[in-house]
């Protein structure tokens, strides 16, 4: 932990994701009440950032084409987009590692199959599953975190094998096999939480590729339905109105940028703590 | 070599494969059906039943899926449920767009992504190296949609100079020699920015990786030993051996540059493959569904493929190994 926060990446990451998740669970107390319907719609519409309405009310990020404020907004959007990413993120961990482990620690014909399953499935074409999963079924969040939890396992899937294989062969599993510890006590307490290194980069890594991806279902309108804020869907609905209210369109983007940057950062600083080999 | 290639093909062919048989169940297990789409909300029960019945649909699962298949390996893909046109002709239209988008910006991601990454790793570590990894990381973290959306902020908004919409202008079909060539290419230039932009950042980062793990081994001391020039020792000593991991990220590259192009395509209007997917999962255009998957599933194995080959192009070990 404290090699993270010095390297300034890590330090950099952390920081940021902390703010959006405190920013995120606040948002009532930040931005007041989730903003719905807006009664007086023609004075209230369009106002551009720092500007404050006729009733004195301030807007940091100015309003959209309802009225309705886009800070407030994109705090309640964050809720959306931190936990669709962070869930489905720990959707493909688990899958993923249950496979991976299942494949590098039992030999035969089932760690065969998985293999083959998990490259075959990591050929599939990501953006086209998701695409027809979650066009052809209603969409809504839950259905988001399924879709990329279910499309996303593959590479944790493929680090936990090849962690686990490693781990089999080392004096300390061999010493607990030796002990009379049955084989599935064995992989649960002692290869496991050895082999959860690389998993928690790759999680780093995929929560701010879930986020985007999310955020791109939902800006084609096969993710999160409006009037529920999420970052991709305020995208969405700012691009319809980009010449006369830009902020609309961009306040979301660059929030999506500077959370993916930080996850990347963070993941990268991570890999490098954990693995003092890679340290450069 | 040549044992290897077959097992590729194997398995490329069971990714092909199973992507459509995936797609095939899907499409029919998911609420929502082609006739009624077709037919609007006003149609009868009666009259759904018999439109139904013209397409085949009213037939068991297994059948309807034997018959698509023989079909579909003969040559015969149908004509789309939405449009009526042939799926061919719809297909054919579609994919040279895609293909020289995505062809064009895999050229110039390459180019400015292995120029930076190595200009980083030659000054590893200076302020240079620091501002380039915050650029790269930026870069690969923009989501492409949003980028596109900006860029047509300034360019066409702002500065009104490049069109944001389609392949070519509403007088394309009059316009011959040099401006219908420059119609197409400022219709291009905006999606191609995209395309290119997004990708940049993630081949530099990985470039940068892969020259600095070289820079460490012993015969690049060796190098500089005997006293080469230290501009000889990357470009001829550490670059060259740096690009065989990153020829095997272009194969796996191509599929990220499809997926980046069904987004970039829907917002520029742009009507290639992925829009022409888009379209017809939301139609429920089954024929058209079924035949743009297969072609991008084709598209992915044929780049893992290509990768492949290239990687033992580059790494004669590779070849003799007969694995990689």
């Amino acid at each position: 932990m404290k090699i993270l926060w010095r390297d300034g990446r890590g330090g950099f990451g952390l920081a940021l994701l902390a703010m959006v998740a405190v920013l995120a669970v606040g948002a009532p107390f930040v931005a007041g009440p989730p903003p719905g319907v807006v009664a007086d719609i023609t004075r209230l519409r369009f106002l551009p950032p720092f500007a404050s309405d006729a009733h004195g009310v301030f807007h940091l990020l100015g309003t959209d084409r309802l009225g309705r404020d886009v800070w407030a907004r994109l705090l309640y959007g964050a809720r959306i987009s931190l936990a669709v990413g962070v869930l489905a993120v720990l959707l493909s961990v688990v899958i993923g590692t249950a496979v991976g482990a299942v494949a590098g620690f039992f030999r035969g014909p089932v760690s065969v199959a998985l293999l083959a399953l998990t490259d075959w499935a990591l050929a599939l074409p990501r953006v086209v599953l998701l695409l027809l999963l979650a066009a052809l079924w209603q969409p809504s969040a839950l259905l988001v975190i399924v879709v990329l939890g279910l499309t996303g396992w593959m590479s944790i899937a493929r680090l936990v094998y090849a962690e686990v294989r490693a781990l089999a062969a080392r004096p300390f599993v061999e010493g607990a096999h030796a002990l009379g510890a049955s084989r599935r006590r064995v992989l649960w307490r002692h290869v496991l939480p050895n082999a959860l290194t690389p998993v928690i980069v790759a999680a780093a890594l995929g929560v701010g590729n879930a986020i985007s991806l999310e955020a791109g279902l939902s800006y084609l309108g096969l993710g999160v339905q409006p009037p529920t804020p999420s970052w991709g869907n305020m995208i969405a609905s700012g691009r319809d109105t980009l010449v006369n209210a830009p902020w609309v369109a961009a306040a979301p983007g660059i929030a999506l940028v500077l959370v993916v940057v930080a996850c990347t950062l963070l993941g990268d600083a991570l890999r490098d703590a954990l693995d003092p080999a890679a340290r450069r | 070599m040549l044992t290897r290639l077959a097992v590729r093909l194997t398995t490329g062919f069971a990714v092909v494969a199973g992507v459509v048989t995936l797609t095939f169940l899907l499409l029919h297990a998911a609420p929502g059906d082609p006739a009624e789409l077709l037919l609007g909300s006003a149609a009868t029960p009666a009259q759904v039943a018999v439109q139904r019945h013209t397409l085949g649909l009213d037939r068991p699962l297994p059948i309807q899926y034997v018959t698509w298949l023989a079909a579909f390996v003969r040559g015969e893909w149908g004509t789309s449920i939405a449009s009526g046109r042939p799926v061919r002709a719809v297909l054919r239209t579609a994919w040279p767009l895609t293909a020289e988008l995505v062809a064009v910006s895999l050229f110039f991601t390459y180019l400015f992504g292995i120029a930076l990454g190595a200009l980083q790793a030659a000054r590893s570590g200076s302020r240079l190296d620091t501002a380039l990894s915050v650029g790269s990381v930026a870069l690969f973290a923009l989501p492409g949609y949003w980028l596109a959306l900006m860029l047509v902020l300034v360019f066409t908004f702002e500065l009104r100079v490049l069109p944001a919409f389609g392949a070519t202008g509403f007088d394309a079909d009059v316009l011959t020699g040099w401006p219908a060539i420059a119609d197409r290419l400022r219709h291009m230039a905006l999606p191609l920015v995209t395309l290119t932009l997004i990708g940049v950042g993630g081949t530099a980062r990985y470039v940068r990786g892969a020259m600095l793990d070289v820079q460490s081994q012993p015969f690049v001391v060796t190098a500089r030993a005997k006293g080469l020039h230290p501009a000889r020792v990357m470009i001829r000593h550490v670059l060259r051996n740096a690009l065989i991991p990153v020829l095997t990220l272009l194969g796996l590259g191509l599929p990220a540059l499809f997926s980046g192009a069904v987004f970039v395509e829907a917002v520029f209007a742009w009507p290639g493959v992925g829009r022409v997917l888009v379209e017809a999962v939301l139609a429920r255009d089954y024929p058209v569904v079924l035949a743009a998957t297969a072609v991008a599933a084709l598209l992915v194995v044929a780049g893992n493929l290509l990768a492949d080959v290239l990687a033992a192009w580059a790494d004669p070990r590779l070849r003799a190994r007969g694995d990689a």
